[in-house]
């Protein structure tokens, strides 16, 4: 049995230690916002916040995160989630869609920890998280035009 | 097992037998394929169906004042879906907050590619906005048509005093309704045989650059569902292990120890491997590491990619098995030439590598009948396929059509092979046992269909003055349409996918040969997001790169001097020029690299910058695009597809090769298969040809001048063509 906080309410589990957080979330809570796309922590597209921090759920497993406190896309709230959320729409960021929960919860960390990234910081923040589409000028856009925003 | 292929010694005979359940469906490719050569105007020339009742067809308007489209193209990202509901809207004139896109599926005479004669539905070859252009514009002004008819019997009120605007129907100023209010009404006028569509001064969505996509807020909260997100009661989830080797079978498998394991349900075997049953996906995969499979491999493709690239080399310096376009007099021109150039170019196997990996949910009902939900690129291939599996008859296959992660070519296969599998899996399962097949990325990435390695063996001849005489290419590699439905396209040799950006070029050389030798490897092969353009162009780009250099020659005014007859092609390339400062000196250590290419009727130039720091070191800078893809329907969609053809593109140039070693590939996921990522992205800016011509595609012809461009830009730095793909592995070497 594993205790901690998803999205803001207590949850508990009781399911295989050793399952990643990424098979939890998804198959065993039903919350499918959080994405599988290689498992290995190589594309960043299951990108959850662990205690603020953007974390590869598919290498988490739950074992690991009694007591912590886990945000998913369907949870992401705030000025900052919010702002990244509406820029990404305004700016027409995502084309199939698939990655973008993963680069926004990557984005929102950045800004939150970086109010006003420089190219070199979005790089380095975002460059675990693959994009197929290639949206990666526009998610550039975004989140300078998000930290604009916040700014303000 | 599934017999999708045609006996190669009596295809014409068998063309009507040989399909999978529907013969429409080969003939169908068949007209389909030819046509995509005859371009937009087949679009136009495909036989009319008659005008069907848009309420019952394309625009679903419910109740609850939805407008439904029912789209007859596949959405995987490349914003198909709101470049229709662009279409509809704008003869329509609805509110963008009521729309909603579905997939439709089934019904050939309503959802064939027009761009295809009608004949079948697919969506490929950049195709979505040239089938649409005139069946969805009829479609919203039908139904505008007859809802103001159902109001004018309503209201009884003269029909040319009613106004439609932002989805409300009015007379005067006291009668308002909303779509729904008279959709059921609307429904049962009749439907006008020749409803006029608006003027182009008329158009407020089409060409609109602040209109933006109708779905991108699902796609930023993590709402919008994709396959692997689709709940339903008792769902189980499947995971494959395939063959180790391509044309491997199963000949024994143990799976004791994986039934034993908690959460699984079963262990199956498929035509196309086993399948491990779980209740959820971790139980599938702790499963599948309990299963034991002995192959026999005594079938199947040994040969790593070294043995087939050294083969490959040999074949391209040999005779050519068959001609793809034979103007004048290459061989002689060749050898009266003033001055002779010679290329040799390599090109690896390729990956989609779409992030969501490939998927397919499948249910069978207590009656019989099969729905299958995925990334249905096929739909019409593919519901003939299930029901092949099922052992029932295609009309009781329905299938629903799912927005995907991804495709690039990858969902639109042939051998059905994620259909047959969930299929397959239900159909042991039993009735009322829903079950999803979800791949893992290493069963993506080791399960074929890649876009084909190639070798092309290159001469020109130059006269005096630099221009070129005769050009003779000579390209080895798979053929993408052979063991497909598609086989009986193969003409005299000719698979036109291993040739299409070769065999048209567009400059003025009198003699030219493009020949091919069509390898046998059991590599399974597939179209790659711009198909033979990915290696044709790269190829052309260059080579006439460096006979411009050989002459002495400008790049940019090199090719306009070869585009006399061809004025998109030289608008395309004077713009790219023109904003890229093609004239102007560039800071030391930068350097600048051109290249045109025109596919699937869209044309588009870009010019790269970049920054040579000796060795393997180097960045892209900047990337100036331009493209005329006629009328432009979605102006920042077009941007994004550039955008993202370039990245994509530029990915696959720099870095991505798949291997095989033994007959087993070398990749798994993309720690080693590695796609573009954010801190290698260029600054991409994307200039749009005005154009009233009909539109033509932008999802692929993006990718294809990408790689020439950065090859030519490294050779002006560094004085040689990087001829042997991906670059930063073979700069340096």
């Amino acid at each position: 049995m594993v205790a901690f906080t998803l999205n803001g309410e207590a949850q508990t589990l009781d399911a295989d230690p050793e399952m990643p957080l990424l098979w939890a979330i998804r198959d065993v809570v039903g919350l499918t916002g959080t994405k599988f796309g290689c498992g290995l922590a190589q594309c960043g597209a299951c990108t959850v916040h662990i205690d603020g921090v953007p974390t590869r759920s598919c290498q988490t497993a739950i074992s690991d995160i009694e007591g912590a406190s886990i945000t998913t896309i369907e949870g992401l709230s705030g000025k900052v989630g919010e702002t990244v959320q509406a820029v990404w729409a305004e700016l027409d960021v995502p084309q199939c869609g698939y990655c973008q929960s993963g680069q926004i919860m990557s984005a929102a960390a950045l800004l939150a920890e970086t109010p006003k990234p420089t190219d070199d910081d979005i790089d380095s923040a975002m460059s675990g998280n693959l994009c197929r589409c290639a949206t990666y000028q526009r998610i550039r856009t975004a989140i300078h035009e998000a930290a604009n925003r916040l700014e303000a | 097992m599934l017999q999708f292929r045609a006996k190669k010694e009596a295809v014409q005979a068998t063309r009507r037998q040989f399909l999978i359940g529907t013969a429409a469906t080969a003939a169908g490719l068949a007209v389909g394929y030819r046509l995509i050569a005859a371009g937009p105007a087949a679009a136009q020339a495909a036989p009319a169906a008659a005008q069907a009742n848009p309420f019952q067809t394309y625009v679903e308007i419910t109740p609850a004042n939805r407008i439904v489209i029912h789209s007859s193209q596949f959405e995987m990202g490349q914003g198909s879906y709101f470049g229709i509901a662009t279409l509809v809207m704008e003869e329509l004139d609805g509110d963008w907050a009521q729309v909603d896109v579905i997939g439709g599926s089934g019904n050939t005479a309503l959802f064939g590619n027009l761009a295809w004669g009608g004949a079948f539905q697919g969506t490929g070859g950049s195709t979505s906005m040239t089938s649409s252009w005139e069946r969805y514009r009829k479609a919203g002004a039908a139904a505008r048509a007859m809802l103001v008819a159902a109001a004018a019997k309503e209201w009884n009120a003269p029909a040319d005093e009613i106004t439609v605007a932002s989805g409300v129907i009015a007379h005067g100023s006291n009668k308002r309704a909303t779509f729904g209010e008279l959709a059921q009404a609307a429904a049962g006028m009749p439907v006008p045989e020749d409803v006029p569509l608006k003027s182009r001064d008329k158009w407020t969505q089409i060409g609109s650059d602040t209109l933006k996509r109708y779905d991108s807020a699902g796609k930023t909260n993590g709402t919008q569902p994709y396959t692997i997100d689709l709940k339903m009661d008792g769902l189980l989830t499947a995971v494959m292990i395939h063959p180790p080797k391509f044309g491997g079978e199963v000949a024994s498998f143990d799976a004791a120890k994986a039934k034993a394991h908690d959460g699984v349900v079963d262990v199956i075997q498929t035509p196309r491997g086993i399948a491990v049953v779980g209740k959820n996906m971790w139980a599938a995969l702790k499963g599948r590491d309990l299963v034991t499979v002995e192959w026999n491999e005594a079938k199947a493709e040994q040969r790593g990619t070294a043995e087939i690239m050294a083969e490959y080399n040999k074949l391209a310096d040999g005779p050519a098995k068959a001609t793809a376009r034979n103007d004048g007099d290459a061989a002689a021109a060749l050898a009266s030439a003033d001055k002779v150039v010679e290329g040799h170019y390599e090109f690896p196997y390729l990956v989609h590598a779409s992030i969501e990996p490939l998927n397919a949910v499948a249910r069978i009902g207590e009656d019989g009948t099969v729905e299958v939900w995925g990334g249905h690129q096929m739909p019409d291939l593919y519901q003939a396929a299930a029901a092949q599996v099922a052992g029932t008859t295609p009309d009781k296959v329905k299938l629903h059509v799912m927005k995907t992660g991804g495709s690039f070519g990858r969902r639109a296969v042939s051998d059905a092979d994620l259909i047959v599998e969930s299929v397959a899996v239900a159909k042991a399962l039993g009735p009322g046992k829903p079950v999803k097949v979800q791949w893992t990325r290493e069963n993506d990435m080791r399960g074929g269909r890649y876009r084909p390695a190639y070798v092309h063996a290159i001469k020109a001849g130059l006269d005096k003055d630099g221009n070129i005489v005769a050009m003779h290419d000579h390209i080895v590699g798979q053929s993408i349409m052979a063991g497909s439905p598609m086989e009986a396209m193969i003409e005299n040799g000719v698979d036109a996918t291993s040739v299409e950006g070769a065999s048209n070029l567009p400059y003025a050389v009198p003699n030219l040969k493009i020949d091919l030798t069509t390898t046998d490897v059991k590599i399974p092969v597939l179209w790659w997001r711009s198909v033979g353009s990915t290696h044709t162009a790269y190829v052309m780009e260059t080579f006439v790169d460096e006979l411009a250099a050989a002459a002495n020659r400008d790049p940019v005014e090199f090719r306009l001097s070869m585009l006399e007859k061809h004025p998109r092609h030289a608008a395309v390339l004077r713009l790219a020029a023109e904003k890229a400062g093609w004239d102007k000196p560039l800071p030391e250590g930068r350097f600048r690299g051109v290249a045109l290419h025109e596919s699937f009727h869209t044309y588009v130039a870009e010019v790269v910058e970049i920054t040579f720091n000796g060795g393997s070191d180097f960045t892209v800078d900047r990337v100036v695009c331009a493209v005329d893809c006629g009328t432009a329907i979605n102006p920042d969609q077009i941007r994004a597809q550039m955008e993202g053809g370039i990245g994509f593109g530029l990915g696959a140039i720099l870095q991505e090769e798949l291997t095989l070693t033994g007959g087993v590939v070398d990749q798994e996921n993309y720690d080693t298969y590695t796609p573009l990522r954010i801190d290698q992205m260029p600054k991409v800016e994307v200039h749009i040809v005005p154009s009233d011509e009909p539109p033509t595609g932008v999802g692929e012809p993006g990718v294809p001048p990408i790689g020439p461009a950065i090859a030519n830009a490294l050779r002006a730095a560094t004085g040689k063509t990087i001829s042997k793909l991906p670059i930063i592995k073979n700069l340096s070497a």
